[in-house]
């Protein structure tokens, strides 16, 4: 077992899958000699050759239409979209093409094709360049959503959405690719759909995912130091979504703090809340679901700005005293 | 009889009216040498009467309230998806429009289980998920048609460039209409697939509207075809309403395609008789500029031929016609008779 940072693991993950299947491809922009803008894919042009690891026009729409089609057609295309906010020029084809095509085609094709793409804010980008929102994906039927938090995660989940034969969406968050984390020198997948425990507590459940996953850990050691146990869940996929996880670990602890990247409004964690008082661990519950989220405002510049418009860890560890204390607030 | 250097082979009367609808500068001066045998033009005889006796009667069991929803009918425009259908091998793939019914026709779609599809039914291409705009049939090639416009355009493009990576020799053919040539996704596609050179065929078939648009109104090139210039890819317009010359204008491209010589745009110049969809009234054209097209009816125009050439009989075709028509309600009545989807698998088929 050696320490890897996460951009490592998950390039491994891709290299692994282009080394087993001769199916698999990458296409996107300046993913070629140049590395992706974020450094994932460097090294796999040379390694794999401009064949497999295809540098790409602008043009969103067109190579996630072509990811569709060649998915179709027997391949397993991963694409790289250089910025999540980039996804948008793809949505007709991720949303109306991939998404439904196996459906409306009455489950005769198979679209087996993932986009990764990384997000958050956390960089100075501001706001077309810093945008969280994989709870959006995760409301198409026929998507799969994935946000790894961990190195080992990465990699483990990589494998298993290029494996998958449904379009997956792969949601990166950028401050996450220099974290580092154990990854097993062996194989090792990572069933989609799987709640991971990544700590265990007995006073308070976080469930959080993405960054919001390491902000949380950070959160609970604070609170370690006050004699607060906290529980924090990363449900790692938002689609397929594994509430049993969530709500074993509710019924156990009575308390939970949802924290998301995501816009809070109508985010993935308002899905989660749902699920949580809609199930038996409506009646252990000692108060009532919190939740944290980024502020319903564009990502801004300014460096505190742009720090204050999502949860930090601080936010985290005053909402868990809050809900310890039972004081009834919604996020800020 | 003339015999222009693009395949297109017209008597002088026919040649007249091709290129008064065709701006001669476009007719390509090259010679190919492909004939077509006699089985293959009954083929596309069969099947351009095939699709008429289709589309007339979806429009039937629409007005009989027995299909759900809207439904785009090709009539007329049958050359177009027979002769670029006909240039390809059996293998090769297409992606369709939401005027999908002729394409799949063509390319071996099964009568009954298009009818089913339009039904609802179980039986259906899609089960009954689908219908109008989304038939497909994965077996035979058929990508499937799309409600999106435009939408097939970079599919196609990705299933070619799925067939240039697996060396597997196929060729794409992707068609659209005129609506879609502006969509950024056009211009974002036929710039890859020229750049990467992939097997792929980019058919517009230009049925003059988009929906009520007049194509003028729409589309600042004069030709569709002429943008093919922007992707450094060849253009040719050819006279969708003429099986055969679709078909020597797709054959070349197809065979260019296959040598791995990249793609090109082929415009179709044709006509919609009936409207954009069954709510259409037809307010934004007269009866006069479709009954002047109706004039140019591409079965009526190649059964003459057929016959003038001594290809077939009038009784031989008759008799085609008869089998087609006896097909269609066989097919009819096996629709009717299917079952309807169970809703306990209302959910079937969105994960593999």
């Amino acid at each position: 077992m050696a320490e890897k940072l996460y951009i490592e693991a998950l390039r491994e993950g891709l290299r692994e899958e282009l080394l087993r299947d001769k199916k698999v491809f990458l296409l996107g922009e300046d993913i070629g000699i140049y590395g992706g803008a974020f450094g994932v894919t460097k090294g796999l042009v040379q390694e794999f050759g401009e064949e497999r690891i295809i540098d790409t026009p602008i043009s969103e729409q067109a190579i996630t239409g072509m990811a569709v089609g060649a998915a179709i057609a027997g391949m397993r295309p991963v694409v790289e979209i250089m910025f999540f906010d980039f996804l948008t020029l793809a949505m007709d084809q991720l949303v109306n093409q991939g998404a439904k095509i196996r459906y409306m085609f009455g489950g005769k094709a198979k679209v087996p094709m993932v986009v990764r793409a990384p997000m958050g804010c956390g960089t100075g980008a501001a706001a077309q360049h810093s945008q969280s929102f994989p709870g959006v994906f995760a409301h198409f039927p026929g998507l799969k959503v994935v946000m790894p938090s961990t190195p080992y995660d990465v990699k483990g989940l990589i494998k298993a959405a290029i494996r998958d034969d449904n379009p997956v969406l792969f949601a990166e968050h950028k401050l996450l690719y220099r974290v580092k984390g154990e990854v097993p020198d062996e194989e090792y997948v990572i069933p989609l759909g799987k709640a991971d425990v990544k700590r265990k507590g007995r006073d308070v459940t976080v469930v959080a995912g993405s960054i919001m996953v390491i902000r949380a850990l950070e959160a609970a050691k604070e609170l370690e130091k006050e004699g607060i146990d906290v529980e924090v869940i990363d449900p790692r996929t938002l689609k397929p979504l594994d509430m049993k996880t969530i709500i074993d670990s509710v019924k156990k602890t009575g308390r939970v703090l949802i924290v998301e990247d995501d816009p809070v409004s109508f985010g993935w964690g308002a899905e989660i809340a749902a699920g949580i008082v809609g199930s038996e661990a409506f009646d252990y519950l000692d108060a009532p679901v919190k939740r944290l989220g980024g502020l319903d405002i564009p990502i801004p510049y300014n460096p505190n700005l742009e720090r204050h418009a999502v949860p930090q860890v601080e936010d985290i560890v005053k909402a868990v005293k809050d809900l310890l204390r039972g004081v009834i607030g919604w996020p800020k | 009889m003339v015999r222009l250097k693009n395949g297109i082979k017209c008597d002088g009367m026919e040649f007249a009216r091709v290129v008064q609808m065709i701006p001669v500068r476009n007719i390509v001066q090259e010679v190919i040498s492909v004939e077509l045998s006699a089985e293959k033009k009954l083929w596309m005889y069969r099947k351009m009467y095939e699709i008429r006796c289709f589309e007339l009667e979806v429009d039937k069991l629409f007005k009989a309230n027995m299909i759900w929803g809207t439904c785009h009918l090709s009539v007329g425009e049958e050359a177009t998806a027979v002769g670029a259908i006909a240039a390809l091998e059996k293998d090769d793939m297409i992606t369709s429009t939401h005027r999908g019914h002729g394409h799949c026709i063509a390319k071996g779609g099964k009568l009954p289980q298009m009818f089913a599809e339009l039904l609802g039914k179980e039986t259906g291409y899609c089960r009954g998920r689908g219908g109008s705009m989304h038939i497909a049939d994965i077996e035979t090639g058929n990508l499937g048609a799309n409600g999106i416009v435009g939408g097939g355009i970079p599919i196609a493009t990705g299933a070619a460039l799925a067939s240039k990576m697996k060396k597997d020799g196929k060729v794409t053919l992707c068609f659209f209409g005129d609506g879609a040539n502006n969509q950024g996704v056009f211009h974002e596609s036929l710039n890859i697939a020229s750049l990467w050179k992939l097997p792929v065929v980019y058919v517009c078939e230009n049925n003059q509207y988009g929906m009520s648009v007049a194509f003028r109104k729409s589309t600042a090139a004069e030709n569709v075809a002429d943008r093919a210039v922007a992707y450094n890819m060849p253009g040719e317009i050819v006279d969708g309403n003429d099986v055969e010359a679709v078909y020597f204008a797709v054959k070349k491209a197809v065979d260019r395609a296959r040598r791995g010589e990249g793609p090109t745009l082929i415009e179709a110049k044709t006509y919609r008789w009936l409207g954009h969809s069954k709510s259409d009234a037809n307010v934004y054209r007269t009866k006069e500029e479709i009954e002047e097209w109706k004039k140019k009816c591409p079965i009526k125009r190649y059964r003459a031929k057929l016959i003038n050439e001594g290809v077939a009989t009038e009784e031989e075709l008759d008799k085609i016609e008869k089998e087609v028509e006896r097909e269609i309600q066989e097919a009819i009545e096996y629709a009717k008779n299917s079952p309807e989807p169970s809703v306990e698998d209302i959910a079937d088929g969105v994960y593999a």
